[in-house]
This record gives structure tokens, sequence and C-alpha cells, in this order.
């Protein structure tokens, strides 16, 4: 470690990011259009619930412990954006969800590698979620006619959700310009490659989403949260 | 789209450096570069490989079972073959 270690409260929004996308994709299981792509999903919403566990571990003396924070919170306690919460919907969504979000996360976890030890090995991860996201992008952009609009759909209807991921996180002192270039040049590059455009309305704006870091979330997230909350709420201190 | 559509793969890992590679199993993919991060997902999770091959399963041409006697049997009264008519000089330790 080279650069002092942020607040540990300013890691409450990856944790959940990682958290609550996790969730998201745990809900493919027994629903993946192949059984390989479920794996894959799988692996990707496991590798995210370590990452959350990890940072979660670090506020153990603000927030209490991991079932705590995951489970007790009430929805306006979560810190994530509102991206990562946004419903399934069809595979073309989960992929455009997974490929705005890891082209987010990876350059955000190299920022991050030096001052938060977790960051280093979750950037492996992520890099490989991104490749996943962006091999699925080319075969469905540049798939058939309707695998292109699918995709072209999804793109278009998170897009408004994407501004405010770069909106600075107070106590994580990094370049968030950089970062957002970065994650513009990704984009441009897969969406280049598998014929689709990128969405030209404003990412943020009046007329954008985006205070899921002030803990406003959109409709379906409570629904999500009070499936993914109800065993621990119903048996507490249940263990297995 | 259904995995059936899909050609099916062999998946072959090789576990560390310096064994040689080893059938894992089979998966459907869509294409040679999504088979690798299929193979990826579904055979080296738990820390089974250092090394992937895939190969289109019906690009093996494998022996018939109903060539089994003429292929392996005349092999069975051959024990001249194996190689146990020799002292081990000393010394040798892997033979």
């Amino acid at each position: 470690m080279t650069a002092t270690a942020p607040p540990a409260l300013a890691l409450l929004p990856p944790a959940d990011d990682a958290l609550v996308l996790s969730h998201r994709l745990g809900e493919w299981a027994g629903h993946a259009p192949v059984l390989e792509e479920e794996v894959a999903l799988a692996n990707i919403a496991l590798d995210l619930l370590g990452q959350a566990r990890a940072l979660y571990a670090e506020l153990r003396d603000e927030l209490g412990s991991e079932d705590e924070i995951a489970y007790l919170r009430e929805e306006r306690a979560f810190r994530n954006c509102q991206l990562v919460e946004q419903p399934n919907e069809d595979f073309a969504h989960t992929i455009v969800r997974q490929l705005y979000f890891s082209a987010y996360q990876l350059p955000l976890h190299h920022r991050l590698a030096s001052c938060v030890p977790v960051a280093a090995k979750a950037a492996q991860e992520t890099a490989y979620h991104l490749d996943h996201a962006e091999q699925w992008t080319l075969r469905l952009g540049d798939g058939t006619e309707e695998s292109h609009a699918r995709m072209q759909r999804a793109a278009d209807a998170l897009w408004r959700y994407t501004g405010e991921l770069f909106e600075p996180i107070e106590g994580l002192d990094i370049d968030w310009h950089g970062l957002r270039a970065e994650w513009s040049g990704t984009l441009t590059d897969v969406f280049g490659r598998a014929g689709l455009t990128v969405p030209d309305g404003p990412g943020t704006g009046a007329w954008s989403a985006g205070a899921g870091r002030q803990g406003l979330h959109t409709e379906p997230f409570g629904r999500m949260l009070a499936e993914m909350q109800h065993l621990h709420r119903s048996h507490p201190g249940a263990s297995w | 789209m259904t995995g059936t559509d899909w050609p099916l793969w062999e998946v072959f890992v090789r576990s560390r450096r310096g064994l040689s590679h080893t059938h894992a199993g089979s998966l459907h993919a869509p294409d040679a570069h999504m088979a690798l991060r299929n193979a990826r997902d579904l055979f080296t999770r738990r820390s089974e490989g250092v090394s992937l091959w895939v190969v289109p399963a019906g690009e093996i041409t494998a022996s018939s079972p109903d060539e089994k006697d003429p292929f392996f049997e005349p092999a069975g009264d051959k024990p001249y073959r194996h190689p146990t008519f020799y002292e081990v000089p000393e010394g040798v330790q892997n033979l």
C-alpha cells in the first residue's frame, strides 16, 4: 500500500454496487439461456459477492457485521448506483448492464489498488467480467437483426443510469474525469466493433436518473431487496 | 437460441506445467473463442488448470467399436513389447 487508505464509509458505495449486482446476476440461476452461460453468470456473481464481503469487512466498526449490513439495512441506507439495481429483463439488458458497469469498475479498481487491498485482486476478476460482456456485445450487436435490435434497445434504456457512476464519491480521492474518459473510450471501441450506436442522450440531467449514491432508488430495487432480505429477517441469526 | 444449436467442443485441461493436457469434458459454444471462456468457467473454477484446449468434437476422428478386435486384440499376447526383459541398471530412477 502506497497511498493513504480512504475513510471506511467511502467504501460503502462500491461495496453496495457489488452486492446488488451480484444478487441481480444470481437471479439468472435456473433461467439462463444455456447452461454454460448460467455458470458464467454465477461465477461473476460470486466474484462480486466476494468483493462486497471484503469491503463490508472494512466497515465493521461503522456498520456492524456483513450480515447486518447486507440484510438489515433499509432501502434508503443502500448507496449503490441505480444502474446495478435495474432488473435483468432480457439477456441483452443483462449484458449491457454488465458492460456499462465492468467498464467503470475496472478502471476504478485500478485507481484504488494502491490504497484498498481488495481492489488489486478484484481488478483481475473485473477484467474477466469486462471481457465476458464485451464478447457477448460483439456477438449480439453484430448477430441477427433481432439480437442487434435488443442490444440497441438495452443500451438506450440503461444509458440514463450511467452518469451517476462518475459523480465523485466522498472520500475516494481519484481522478473521476480520467475514469469517465477511460469508460467512454471502452464503450466507443466495443460498440463500434459491435455495430451498435453509443446513445447520445445525456447520462445525467433533468430527465435522467441517478441518485442511488444518496440512497434514492428505483422502484424495482425495493422488490429485489425484499426478496434478498426475506430469509434473514424471518429467521434472524439463523445459520447452516 | 438453445444449446443444441451450438456445436459441441471437447475440453482439455493441463493441470500444471510439465503435465499433458487431459480430457476434462465437453460443452456447447457458438465459436472457439467463447468455448475457451466457457471452459474456463466450467472446468477451471476451482484452480484445476494452467492451460486449456478446446477442440470441435466433430473434428475428432475416433476408432470405431466395430473395429475394436482387429485394432486392439493383436497386442494382447505380445508381452515382449513391454520393456520388462531388461535388468534395470543401478542408479536409474525413472524408466
